[in-house]
């Protein structure tokens, strides 16, 4: 045996990497969805203004997920994205169409709708997909051998599309809560209007989630209802920053919305850890079934520590230097 | 009607990464171009300079930025319909493609942003350590990548078990037998992809009399660096058969279209290989000059397609003619280096229009060679995936029905079309538009995005067109 158990550091490692994919993409895909439903066309430019120095940054995180489930735990590859096929394609088509509108949006004059379009419907492909992934997590996956072998459309069920809704009512709140973070005048009050009623639906989905999870799949039943004696703390902490959200926005605070929705989702998220640890590949595989060679893990955990706090600290320098309110007429035209 | 899920596979595999590769082959040689023009303003203050790097970055910007959206398709195109591969060789790629990730990460987030919008934001020193850095960062991505095909093409360093392979050595698989060949093709590739561009936008430029002095000059480098890369390349190439010849010895057979083991092979110059008859329906060659430049000796014995079965053959037509396109596109190449080296003798290689049109055609050039080039690397090995190790269709996704792999590669084919049409036209924009900057839009920039580096409105007519038109003289003429 090896000294050191790499899953496990592995499985920390990839834990952290998805947790801030959402948090960090999840805002700016929010700002996409609420995209057509500004007050208008400057608040727009505000919006798309407010993040288009970090989505960038934000969304190399699902690349590193990617190529790091590969080196890791190959069998969650392997199996979630033919599984999850169709989606996927839909994942990435979303992607692209707003990465680059991005980039093309403040370039185009007449063809500025076309764009908005874009920007707003991939935002809203994407982040259903996403959502509907973590559905299909919740079900598990019919493998034999280590294969998949279930159907094309398998992971599209009733759950998982009030998963995928969930989680565009979630970015949705993440994104109104950082325009108030980044914003001011009209469009924030418009963003402080929305944030109560999203919170709403966002309470209502996760409410019913989390009712319908135990009859989706066994094994979560029977965690939650043998553990439920420290499993309780991970709700009520959302409870709590759910209702942290609705206070602050009703004292119209600046920043507390934004983290208090942070939390809502880290809770929830570890909420979903806990239900499926120690298993990657529900219902079948955990994490030692899933690992690559010791080697392999071993030989690109040694670059990636390396690498991973230069990111970190890029990272946090960027938000830096773009930190403060984002003003119309900043930024591009 | 049966869809094929593994024939749909390869075409939606070849598709997505043959549109993948014509970006990244380009920035890789920009790059470095880049650099070079930061390292020369730097040094000489000469404001030259500065006006082609600020001109070529804005290109490069709109290039990568289409690199990397392509890009991210490709790291899920192993799990999606290739997942028994990506299964069995997730110790060797996985690590290595992480790597390439991380690499590419790594200089976008910290020099990229730096490069495109620092210009006036930090000293000029780091300026020109960005511009190296990114360019040291694409060279690094490709080798990793390069590793990771090469491994493919010749595995080593590795040992079955339990159907995964297994790293015996990193060091072997990393730098298996032909990577070294295919490294140094491909850099060369890349360079001579960015010369050829940026010598083919100047004299197109040039032949409109626009910043003739700036545009003069970056000619002037490019027609160097060919002279030196162009028959560089073709050695590399030749040695690089060289090695294909030891390894994969019928993948040169296809590319020879020799279908018998002999001697005196002669080098095909036309032919119709025809897979029915295992024989070519019609040849015209020259006696003996295959033998000769493979063996070293006319005399030499060069293995045959009809030594192996049928349905282990690749599909030899495709190596075989585009083989013959690469090799083309490389000696008009060697053609044009001579050609520049001619009309420099008496000043005249900038103000020559027959010359400067050649020169805008051969813009494209490159593409097609790397894409061909890539074409026999790929087609000639089929039907192995890993070559010897494992095949095609051992490694196709098992649940992927036809249906699915359909949706998808027409998926991929729309999208691309809409997106890359979109980035094509605005590439031409940034072209038309030309050198000069808008200054006053700098400020209000902000990084981390590539494309808005390039100050250029999407739609025509938005520009104050008068300041560039095309007929108007600027600079020495
Ligand atoms: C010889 C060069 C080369 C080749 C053959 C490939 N790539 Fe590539 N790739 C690059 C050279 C490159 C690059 C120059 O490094 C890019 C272009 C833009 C960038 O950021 O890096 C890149 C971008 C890029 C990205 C985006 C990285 C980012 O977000 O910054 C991904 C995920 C991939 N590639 C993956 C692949 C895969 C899976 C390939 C093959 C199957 C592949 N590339 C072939
Ligand atoms: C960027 C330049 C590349 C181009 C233009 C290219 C082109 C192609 C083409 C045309 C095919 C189809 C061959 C056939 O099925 O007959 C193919 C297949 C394939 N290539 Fe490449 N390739 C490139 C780089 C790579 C790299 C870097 C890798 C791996 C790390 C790779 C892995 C594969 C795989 C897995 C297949 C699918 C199996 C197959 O269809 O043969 N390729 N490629
Ligand atoms: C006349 C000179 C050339 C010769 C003799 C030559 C030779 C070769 C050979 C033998 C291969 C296949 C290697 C293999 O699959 O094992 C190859 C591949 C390739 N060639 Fe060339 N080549 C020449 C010119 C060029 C030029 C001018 C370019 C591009 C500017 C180019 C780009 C490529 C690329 C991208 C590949 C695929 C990657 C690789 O396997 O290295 N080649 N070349």
């Amino acid at each position: 045996m090896h000294s050191f158990d790499l899953a496990l550091i592995w499985a920390f490692i990839i834990g952290f990497g998805v947790i801030m994919y959402v948090l960090m993409d999840g805002f700016d895909l929010g700002v996409g969805i609420l995209f057509p439903f500004a007050p208008d066309e400057a608040s727009r430019d505000v919006m798309m203004n407010s993040v288009a120095p970090v989505w960038d940054g934000n969304e190399t995180w699902l690349v590193l997920g990617g190529a790091g489930l590969l080196a890791a735990f190959p069998l969650v590859y392997t199996i979630l994205l033919p599984a999850l096929y169709i989606g996927v394609f839909l994942l990435l088509a979303g992607l692209i169409f707003r990465g680059v509108a991005f980039e093309f949006r403040f370039k185009a004059r007449t063809s500025r709708y076309l764009w908005n379009w874009a920007f707003a419907g991939g935002s809203t492909v994407a982040s259903f997909a996403q959502g509907a992934v973590v559905g299909a997590y919740i079900q598990g996956f019919e493998t034999a051998n280590k294969v998949y072998v279930g159907g094309a459309l398998d992971w599209l069920t009733p759950f998982t599309v009030l998963t995928g809704l969930g989680m565009l009512a979630g970015y949705a709140l993440l994104g109104s809560t950082w325009l108030i973070l980044k914003t001011e005048g009209e469009l924030q009050d418009w963003a402080y209007r929305i944030t109560t009623p999203l919170l709403a639906t966002v309470l209502v989905v996760f409410g019913i989630v989390s009712v319908w999870t135990p009859f989706v799949n066994d094994m979560v039943r029977e965690r939650w209802f043998s553990t439920i004696d420290v499993i309780w703390v991970l709700p009520v902490l959302a409870l709590l920053c759910a209702f942290q959200i609705f206070r602050s926005v009703r004292r119209r605070f600046n920043g507390m919305p934004f983290v208090a929705t942070m939390g809502l989702f880290i809770f929830t998220y570890l909420g979903l850890l806990v239900s499926r640890w120690p298993y990657v590949v529900p219902p079948n595989y955990t994490i030692w079934d899933a690992s690559s060679a010791y080697d392999s893990q071993l030989f690109l955990l040694l670059g990636l520590l390396f690498v991973i706090p230069i990111i970190l600290t890029y990272t946090a320098w960027t938000y830096w230097v773009f930190r403060g309110k984002v003003r119309a007429g900043e930024g591009y035209h | 009607m049966d869809l094929d899920p593994l024939l749909l596979s390869r075409i939606q595999f070849a598709f997505v990464v043959s549109f993948h590769a014509i970006f990244p082959v380009f920035t890789i040689g920009l790059a470095s171009f880049i650099a070079v023009l930061e390292g020369l303003a730097f040094k000489t203050g000469n404001p030259v300079w500065r006006t082609l790097s600020g001109f070529w970055t804005r290109v490069f910007a709109v290039v990568f930025g289409m690199g990397v959206v392509s890009g991210i398709v490709m790291s899920f195109q192993f799990g999606t319909n290739w997942s028994n591969f990506a299964q069995a060789s997730a110790n060797f790629l996985g690590p290595v493609l992480s790597y390439e990730v991380l690499t590419a990460f790594f200089l976008e987030a910290a020099f990229l942003g730096v490069l495109l919008f620092g210009r006036d934001k930090v000293p000029a020193g780091v300026h020109l350590l960005a511009a190296v850095m990114v360019a040291t960062g694409t060279l690094i991505s490709t080798f990793w990548i390069l590793a990771a095909n090469s491994w493919m093409q010749t595995p080593a360093g590795v040992e079955m078990q339990n159907g995964m392979f297994h790293v015996t050595s990193w060091a072997e698989a990393l730098f298996n037998p032909s990577f070294p060949y295919r490294f140094g093709h491909m850099v060369m590739a890349s360079f001579l992809t960015g010369s050829f561009v940026v010598s083919g936008v100047s004299a197109w430029y040039l032949l409109r009399n626009r910043e003739v002095e700036a545009n003069r000059k970056a000619l002037s480098m490019c027609l160097w660096l060919i002279l030196v890369l162009a028959p560089a390349q073709v050695l590399i190439g030749d040695a690089h058969g060289l090695n294909t010849l030891e390894h994969q010895p019928y993948k040169v057979a296809a590319m020879e279209g020799n279908w018998e083991t002999q001697s005196h092979v002669p080098l095909l110059l036309f032919a119709l290989p025809d897979r029915e008859s295992q024989s070519n329906l019609f040849e015209v060659g020259i006696p003996g000059l295959a033998s000769l430049i493979l063996k070293h000796d006319i005399n030499g014995v060069v293995p045959g397609l009809r030594d192996i079965p049928r349905d282990e053959q690749p599909v030899v037509p495709v190596v075989f003619w585009s083989f013959r396109i690469m090799v083309a596109m490389g000696l008009m190449m060697v053609l044009f280096a001579i050609l520049g080296l001619v009309l420099r003798r008496n000043g005249r290689y900038w103000k020559t229009p027959w010359f400067l049109q050649g020169l805008r055609f051969m813009s494209i050039a490159p593409f097609i060679a790397v894409e061909t080039g890539w074409f026999v690397t790929e087609t000639g090995r089929a039907p192995w995936l890993v070559y010897g190790m494992m095949t095609q269709a051992e490694a196709v996704t098992p649940s992927l029905t036809g249906a699915m792999a359909l949706f998808t590669l027409i998926g991929y084919m729309v999208v691309y079309a809409a997106v890359f049409s979109a980035g094509l036209y605005y590439l031409m924009r940034v072209l038309y538009v030309g050198m000069e900057e808008h200054e006053e839009d700098y400020d209000s920039d902000r990084p981390a995005r590539p494309l808005s580096a390039a100050h250029v409105p999407f739609e025509y007519g938005d520009d104050n067109a008068g300041s560039h038109h095309p007929s108007a003289p600027q600079g020495g003429n």
